[in-house]
């Protein structure tokens, strides 16, 4: 039998070669899959098509598992983010402090609901499980950073200076 | 590395510590760093230096009491100082070697004088990136008394004498699972780490891996050595990317002190660790999903037996444990396992962790023995449901827990005792309610998480979650009727019994529970279409009614 050889680079963006990495590190070996997409995503931001395929190559697992794995697990996002993200938290101490009345007014407010951004692509709207801050409740993630003891009031001042910006 | 050895580097540590007359120490953990904490280290750190006096500014793990956060513990006094902020830095650093500020010192005395510190013993007094403190405070002497004075068996037979079970939730005793790995054949075994703290409400595990992640990682070296196994792998939610960086840190720091590596201490005992990451699936919390999740495929549990110990990852033996249990292993072995089981109560031993949350006055994280009353954590730990409302229910097990009324509130905390009452012990987290929640608004809430987080493999879960809400969004709409409850009471059952894994098992029982302590809820938004608490919204039921 031949010796594999991995598909090359889908093009010289040099955040491939960090994708790259992470297989090599792992031999290349089918269990990398998880791993390697997260590094995908934390490159790119998101899963596109050209970068489920060429993982799937490299680590010869079937195209049908790989988007299987992708679709599976909430973290993997198969659209680009947009240019700022507000994640509110839903998990059970935020929700028992109001969380679902924070959600509805981020929905009213930018015209979406959670998983989606906005058309001018300025805002992306999320809904997290739990973030484990839960002493803090409600919680939200603005762009990653973990804001405690949230009110709708803060919340849509956050979404104006974005939305002006 | 000798044990020896361990003690030089607990020396230079020592001796290091000694240059200074005083140590701050400054909580960075998520509810204080996203206080400003970060700011107020800088600070602190800034102020010594203006100051000349010789000060220790220390960045350490999660302290406890968060709602009082940010904090700060200047010792040896050992005052603690809370709601501190950058501006308070420079007065912190002034009042040094004198008296204490009064207007930022808190009184927790009560908070703290019902619990204990076994688990979280190291919370608040090292530095979680530095290998040296955690040495410091016989950090690595457990692993190593095990390597070169204990058998594999010995070990076992401490922990089989602690009577530690599973921290989990489900609570299979500890020693039981590590001996049937070590009975298992073939010379290829995994050690585990479940890291995927899922529960909603709950963060003890996030605040063990960030703030003490040695010893974490030392409990599974440990555990390696009793089942016969050399490789380790920790899941961690990919959410918690702090917990990932300290942990990588740490695994890089114990191989440099070749305590993780080949011929560990000198011995024949190899054993390393990589770290995997959740991608965001609830259902990974069960172990047949993660050990799937591992291998790199979607996280789909399968039937039991064979049980991982037997047949696990890639078809090995495989001993899964929790972060906290990892975590009780090391003062085990140290203490002995009479010491670990004289605390706690008959069948339930040791302390437990937990993460307490929701309409409480002081939240945070608690360890209190097992067998305590859950009213002392909620009136005295928790100081109680504030702005003057009144307590309805804590909710236990997050999921797959069930709401316990006023009513149940002496019930001793312990495996059995939760259990009784419907509810489990689960990973730990406790979220109060009070007169403004709507229980059959919360059963749907945790029907709802079931529904999503249902992996789809067996249809007593995906379809039974499903319609469960369904159900219950009629009735938190006023178009229930009693025949709808009547049904969910049996779909309820269904579910129960035909599921494949825990989360399908245990999704009814949020709504069991409450059905059981809090039925008047139910009739009074089937009949009377209302919501006596205010939260629903009865829209549907006014348009028929008119």
């Amino acid at each position: 039998m031949p010796a594999f050889t991995p598909p090359p680079l889908p093009s010289d963006d040099k955040r491939w070669k960090i994708v790259n990495g992470t297989m090599r590190k792992n031999g290349f070996a089918r269990h990398a899959l998880i791993e390697t997409l997260h590094t995908v995503q934390s490159s790119f931001g998101y899963l596109d098509d050209d970068a489920i395929r060429f993982v799937a190559h490299s680590l010869r697992v079937p195209l049908s598992q790989a988007y299987g794995v992708v679709t599976f697990y909430h973290y993997f996002s198969l659209k680009p983010p947009g240019k700022h993200t507000v994640t509110i938290c839903a998990g059970t101490a935020c929700f028992i402090k109001g969380s679902d009345k924070l959600t509805a007014a981020a929905e009213k407010r930018l015209g979406i609901v959670p998983g989606q951004t906005t058309k001018d692509g300025k805002i992306s709207l999320m809904a997290a499980r739990c973030v484990g801050a839960c002493s803090r409740a409600p919680v939200m993630l603005c762009d990653g950073e973990v804001m405690g003891e949230v009110t709708g009031e803060q919340m849509l001042e956050q979404l104006e200076r974005w939305a002006v910006e | 590395m000798t044990i020896e050895e361990l003690e030089q580097i607990a020396e230079s540590v020592r001796l290091e510590n000694e240059k200074y007359d005083y140590e701050v120490n400054v909580c960075m953990d998520l509810a204080c760093a996203s206080q400003g904490a970060d700011k107020l280290r800088e600070a602190l750190t800034k102020a010594a230096e203006a100051s000349g006096k010789k000060v220790l500014i220390r960045r350490t793990g999660c302290m406890g009491p968060c709602s009082s956060g940010p904090l700060v513990r200047v010792d040896p006094e050992e005052v603690l100082y809370s709601h501190v902020n950058a501006s308070h830095a420079e007065k912190i650093v002034d009042s040094l070697g004198g008296k204490a500020i009064p207007e930022l010192q808190c009184d927790l005395n009560e908070h703290f004088d019902k619990q204990v510190r076994v688990v979280l013993e190291n919370a608040g007094h090292i530095d979680p990136e530095k290998i040296d403190d955690y040495i410091s405070r016989e950090g690595y002497k457990a692993l190593l008394t095990a390597l070169i004075e204990m058998t594999p068996n010995g070990v076992i037979h401490r922990i089989t004498e602690s009577g530690l079970r599973g921290r989990g939730g489900s609570g299979y005793p500890t020693a039981l699972k590590w001996g049937t790995v070590a009975k298992a054949g073939g010379d290829l075994k995994y050690v585990v780490c479940n890291g995927d703290e899922g529960d909603p409400g709950a963060f003890m595990d996030r605040s063990v891996m960030e703030g003490d992640p040695h010893r974490v990682i030392e409990g599974m070296a440990i555990a390696a050595y009793a089942v016969g196994a050399s490789k380790g792998f920790i899941y961690v939610r990919a959410e918690y990317p702090v917990a990932v960086a300290r942990l990588t840190t740490a695994l890089r720091e114990a191989r440099r002190r070749g305590l993780l590596g080949s011929n560990i201490c000198g011995t024949t005992f190899n054993f390393d660790v990589e770290i995997r990451l959740g991608a965001g699936a609830f259902v990974c919390g069960e172990e047949t999903a993660l050990l799937a999740s591992i291998e790199g495929r979607r996280g789909m549990p399968r039937p039991r037996p064979p049980y991982p110990a037997v047949a696990g990852l890639w078809g090995k033996p495989t001993l899964i444990n929790n972060v906290e249990t990892y975590a009780n292993i090391a003062p085990i072995i140290r203490n002995g396992g009479k010491w670990f089981a004289s605390m706690g109560s008959e069948r339930s031993k040791g302390s437990k962790v937990f993460a307490l949350t929701g309409k409480i006055n002081h939240t945070g994280l608690v360890e209190v023995p097992m067998g305590i009353k859950l009213r002392e954590i909620i009136e005295v730990i928790g100081g109680g449901v504030p702005d003057g409302h009144t307590f309805k229910a804590v909710q236990t097990g997050g999921p797959s827990g069930g709401c316990i009324p006023a009513e149940m509130l002496d019930i001793g905390v312990s495996y059995d005792g939760l259990m009784k009452v419907g509810s489990i012990m689960g990973s730990g987290g406790m979220i109060v309610m009070d007169d403004t929640s709507c229980m059959v608004n919360v059963a749907r809430f945790f029907v709802e998480f079931c529904m999503s987080e249902s992996c789809g493999k067996c249809i007593p879960c995906r379809a039974g979650t499903a319609q469960m809400h369904t159900l219950l969004t009629r009735i938190c709409t006023g178009e229930g009727t009693m025949e709808d409850l009547e049904l969910l009471e049996e779909l309820c059952d269904t579910v129960k019994s035909a599921s494949l894994c825990g989360l399908g098992q245990t999704s009814p029982n949020p709504v069991l529970s409450t059905l059981k302590y809090f039925r008047n809820e139910y009739i009074e938004h089937i009949v009377h279409k209302r919501c006596p608490a205010g939260v629903c919204n009865m829209k549907a039921a006014e348009e028929v009614l008119a």
